[in-house]
């Protein structure tokens, strides 16, 4: 099962990449805890969730090929 | 509307769908655009460009040099002067037929709903949480359409909040981020930088919004976040599902909103550490026992030889604070916004042993008075 995780703003500098791919998350939820495990850089920053394209700010289960946007707020202009 | 000029619109107006219909709606639109910046700047001159008929600017800043780049409605002469005045005396000659009204003024609570209220449709060209969060609950308040647009260095948002989609629900900024983010977590212009020619694609976008909102043409970006990354060239939209109800309600009344201190929530108002202005830092550094620093990073310009001074940057300032020796201490930066996160890590290690000030506007707003 692969997950798709897409990275936005800061996030993707953090990461040092634009997306990367989970295998064997069956929720936002625990995509959350292995996020921070994988990227402890992403403790101090806040973004939105959204899961195949729909913002969602609730648990929300994954299925194999979904794609999941994490997407921080900007304040630039 | 039979004034309206028929030849300087024709392009648009034999447009399938737009017409002179279309034009007599943008000729009838109030559009206001807050923050005259690099949103601000080449949204206003596509709205003026065709033909909205009242256009209200509010911004409190001066032309500054580092905005060339990116602030398309300035040169080199206008620096130091107001940015309204100079947008609206671009934009007449630009379009002498239609209304342009400049408020020179920075939108706060007290004054923000009067003025939103003259208007149909708020563009957010602001570039800080503090009035963005202000902005979309005043425009919630007032029921006014708002077209959001951001950017942080290579990547832009764009949404349109406050208009019901097909399904009668309106988002807000606030069912995407219910509360502002503190003030480290996500870097400003200043401070992070931005590619020039993003907030101008950015800031088009959200004139292309405002009109098709105005005109009714096409699928406006309502109950939606677009964010466009100009190194890939991919934009990303998605869907804000309000089935999931937002987590903190939006603020409803005026009175909470007038009571409402947005600098307080966006952390960027830091009651110990003073700020002080040129004429006070310049009696404050001849004081003893006070140490001028400068927070920025090596590479960062203008160099200061003006007056004496040590460099601490930002990326090795926490390791160096036990190192600081003198009782008063003023910090700058390019801006006066990392100063503040610098005297506020100060406090957190000398408590209120250290007077700690900070100069409000950075070394550019310092640097531009000597101008």
């Amino acid at each position: 099962m692969d997950i798709t995780v897409l990275f936005f703003g800061q996030l993707a500098e953090l990461a040092a990449t634009n997306e990367t791919v989970f295998q064997s998350v069956i929720d936002t939820d625990a995509l959350k805890i292995q996020l921070h495990q994988k990227y402890p850089q992403f403790a101090d920053s806040s973004f939105i969730i959204a899961v195949n394209k729909i913002l969602t700010d609730q648990n929300t289960p994954l299925f194999n090929g979904a794609t999941v946007a994490l997407l921080p707020p900007f304040s630039g202009g | 509307m039979s004034n309206i000029d028929e030849e300087r619109y024709s392009r648009q107006t034999i447009l399938k769908g737009f017409g002179l219909v279309g034009q007599q709606k943008l000729n009838a639109a109030k559009v206001l655009v807050i923050g005259a910046g690099g949103l601000g700047c080449p949204a206003l001159q596509y709205l003026a460009g065709a033909g909205v008929g009242t256009i209200g600017i509010a911004d409190d800043d001066v032309v500054s040099l580092s905005n060339l780049h990116r602030q398309i409605l300035y040169s080199v002469a206008d620096i130091g002067l107001p940015k309204v005045t100079i947008a609206a005396a671009k934009l007449s000659i630009l379009n002498p037929d239609i209304a342009i009204i400049p408020h020179h003024l920075k939108l706060k609570n007290i004054n923000a709903l009067n003025i939103i209220g003259q208007y149909d449709i708020i563009l957010d060209g602001t570039d800080n949480f503090a009035s963005r969060y202000m902005i979309n609950d005043a425009c919630v308040l007032l029921g006014k359409p708002l077209v959001y647009g951001a950017v942080m260095q290579y990547q832009g948002q764009v949404a349109i909040f406050n208009v019901p989609g097909l399904n009668g629900i309106a988002i807000n900024y606030r069912h995407l981020f219910a509360t502002a983010p503190k003030p480290r977590e996500v870097p400003n212009c200043a401070e992070a930088g931005v590619l020039g020619v993003l907030p101008g694609i950015i800031g088009t976008m959200q004139a292309a919004e405002a009109i098709k909102l105005i005109t009714g043409i096409g699928k406006p970006l309502i109950n939606k976040l677009l964010t466009y990354n100009v190194l890939t060239n991919e934009m990303y939209t998605v869907s804000v599902n309000t089935s999931s109800p937002n987590k903190k309600e939006s603020l409803i009344s005026e009175t909470i909103f007038l009571q409402m201190d947005y600098e307080d929530e966006c952390g960027i108002k830091e009651k110990h550490i003073i700020e002080i202005d040129g004429d006070e830092f310049e009696t404050l550094r001849k004081q003893p026992g006070t140490a001028v620093i400068d927070v920025r990073e090596v590479y960062e310009l203008p160099q200061v030889t003006n007056f004496e001074h040590q460099q601490i940057p930002m990326t090795v300032f926490k390791e160096s604070i036990r190192s600081i020796a003198d009782k008063n201490i003023i910090l700058f930066c390019q801006h006066g916004i990392r100063s503040i996160y610098a005297g506020e890590m100060l406090q957190e290690v000398f408590g209120n042993s250290k007077q700690i000030y900070s100069l409000k506007g950075g070394i550019s707003k310092w640097a531009a008075k000597l101008l």
